[in-house]
């Protein structure tokens, strides 16, 4: 990993649809150069996935998304480990993480509509071996996801010439 | 009636954009590579210190020199990042704008009749503001064989007995050069030998891409001799806030201190407080601003190559500047025909004087869509020539 892997991987973070040949312009690499340092990137697992941030509100598919916290108990040996792995594995699991604080993991959970949300907390996730406590709430709005707002800003007025 | 204006005021020249101006005013989708600012909005916690700031009353004159908290923190700053060391209670002066900063800069040495050395092709006020200060400006000449850096050689012919002082700015506006240690110690002699004084612009001195920037005042001998400028407008896009700063040892910083209090009394508070923060907290969103003027400088000076305007890759700030001659064509007459026939917006070189001609002054400081635009629009204008 040097400086111009840091810079692939920037670029990408922001705009993964650019093309080989725009990226090299912009890193000063070949375009061959550019496609097999993203190839070992994407072994390596550092390059997880390509996807795309959606405003889903916009969208207006009423899909509805809720923020899940737990109290777990930890295994022998294992930690939190088994029991996130079990927990990632449900399609509706879109994010877990372990966190410090009053709960342990953390989830973001989405479903069609409220019922389905609600539905597999209490049937999937709740009456899982080793789960204490849940906490659920209901995402009412997004503001920004993955760095980007969804807010509109205005245009400011810029000079056209300025020496 | 008699004509009221001052025979100074008459020897201006008037600006070279002007005509460009109005007619940029007349059309749409016009992309304009014509404006020295970054395109980014100020990082809001900068914005959200001094909105909190004005809040808490925070809206009265500051001392002369600016708020001790930001000379303090610039004292620091400059230390650190640039190994310069300026006292923050007698070496430092916070102004309006780099353009405050020069302007007191060149009435605090300049006595009539003095001639400044100034580097050319470079930013327009110079020359203007050494002949308000009843000085006489003397270009010199700096080319492109030489990256545009400042040549011993042509800096030695220009010299006089009447030469006071020489001013520069590196990086560049509008070439894009910069200048390293050894390029500024082979100037320095030629400063010391014949005693003058140096005036150093070093604005774009964050925005550097393969070197670290060298501050003049470092090298040699030259601090006792040096005035150096600087502000937070281009490296924390706060070109609205007007803060820029003077840092020059104790007697020189005294002058210009007595003509700021008169004409400036001191840099708008809100603007000093911003300024704070922009040291305090906005060093991960500048760092990445300049990765991104990087990626858009690569991008844009490989397509100015590629269709077939030769371009010297700018070490610094946000400027590329393509050579136009192989076309036929004046650098006036490339930029008017462009903006016309294609709607972009450029500044024709010989506006920043001696050594300009034949070029353009693009600033890439605008999104990497809008200059890939540019670039099509560009080579399309030259298919036609």
């Amino acid at each position: 990993m040097d400086e111009k892997d840091l810079d692939l991987l920037r670029i990408l973070e922001e705009n993964s649809r650019l093309s080989a040949e725009e990226i090299a312009m912009m890193t000063n690499l070949e375009k061959a150069e550019v496609e097999d340092r993203i190839r070992a990137l994407e072994v390596a697992q550092v390059i997880k996935c390509y996807s795309t941030v959606i405003n889903w509100e916009r969208a207006g598919n009423g899909e509805v998304s809720a923020i899940i916290e737990l109290k777990v108990s930890p295994e022998r040996d294992f930690g939190y480990d088994r029991i996130a792995e079990r927990l990632s594995r449900f399609r509706q699991v879109r994010s877990l993480r372990l966190i410090t604080g009053t709960y342990d993991l953390q989830l973001t959970v989405t479903g069609k509509n409220m019922q389905e949300v609600s539905r597999f907390v209490s049937e999937h996730v709740a009456p899982m071996d080793r789960i204490r406590e849940t906490a659920t709430h209901i995402i009412m709005k997004s503001y920004k996801e993955n760095g980007n707002a969804f807010f509109e800003q205005p245009e400011t007025e810029r000079l056209p010439y300025c020496p | 009636m008699r004509n009221f204006t001052s025979v100074r005021a008459q020897e201006i020249p008037p600006s070279g954009i002007r005509k460009f101006f109005d007619l940029v005013l007349a059309m749409e989708d016009v992309i304009s590579l014509g404006v020295g600012e970054p395109d980014f909005r100020t990082p809001w916690n900068i914005c959200e210190s001094s909105i909190y700031a004005i809040e808490q009353g925070v809206t009265s004159y500051t001392s002369n020199k600016g708020l001790q908290t930001l000379r303090d923190a610039l004292s620091r700053y400059l230390a650190q990042h640039y190994n310069l060391n300026y006292s923050s209670d007698h070496e430092i002066i916070i102004t309006s704008g780099v353009s405050e900063a020069l302007d007191i800069a060149i009435r605090a040495i300049v006595d009539p009749g003095d001639e400044v050395l100034v580097a050319q092709p470079g930013y327009v006020s110079y020359g203007p503001c050494v002949t308000l200060a009843g000085g006489k400006p003397v270009p010199v000449r700096c080319v492109e064989k030489d990256h545009f850096k400042l040549n011993p050689d042509s800096l030695a012919e220009q010299i006089t007995k009447k030469s006071k002082a020489l001013i520069i700015n590196f990086p560049n506006n509008p070439t894009g050069a910069v200048m390293t240690e050894s390029d500024l110690k082979a100037v320095a002699d030629l400063i010391i030998d014949h005693d003058l004084l140096l005036i150093s612009d070093e604005v774009y001195a964050e925005l550097t891409y393969e070197t670290r920037h060298c501050a003049a005042a470092t090298v040699g001998a030259l601090r006792e001799r040096t005035i150096t400028l600087n502000g937070f407008s281009k490296a924390y896009a706060m070109t609205g806030w007007r803060i820029g700063y003077l840092c020059a040892p104790r007697e020189l910083c005294d002058a210009a201190l007595k003509i700021h209090q008169y004409v400036m009394l001191c840099a708008p508070v809100m603007g000093q407080v911003g300024a704070v923060e922009a040291l305090r907290s906005a060093e991960e969103e500048k760092n990445s601003m300049v990765n991104e003027y990087r990626l858009r400088r690569n991008m844009f000076v490989a397509g100015l190559n590629r269709i077939g305007l030769p371009c010297h890759v700018p070490e610094g700030a946000f400027y590329a500047f393509p050579s136009v001659e192989k076309t036929g064509l004046s650098d006036v007459e490339f930029a008017e025909r462009l903006l016309k026939e294609q709607r972009v917006a450029v500044v024709p070189g010989s506006v920043f004087g001696s050594g300009g001609e034949g070029h353009l002054r693009c600033a890439y400081a605008v999104s990497r869509k809008e200059l890939n635009e540019a670039l099509l629009r560009m080579e399309e204008f030259l298919n036609t020539l």
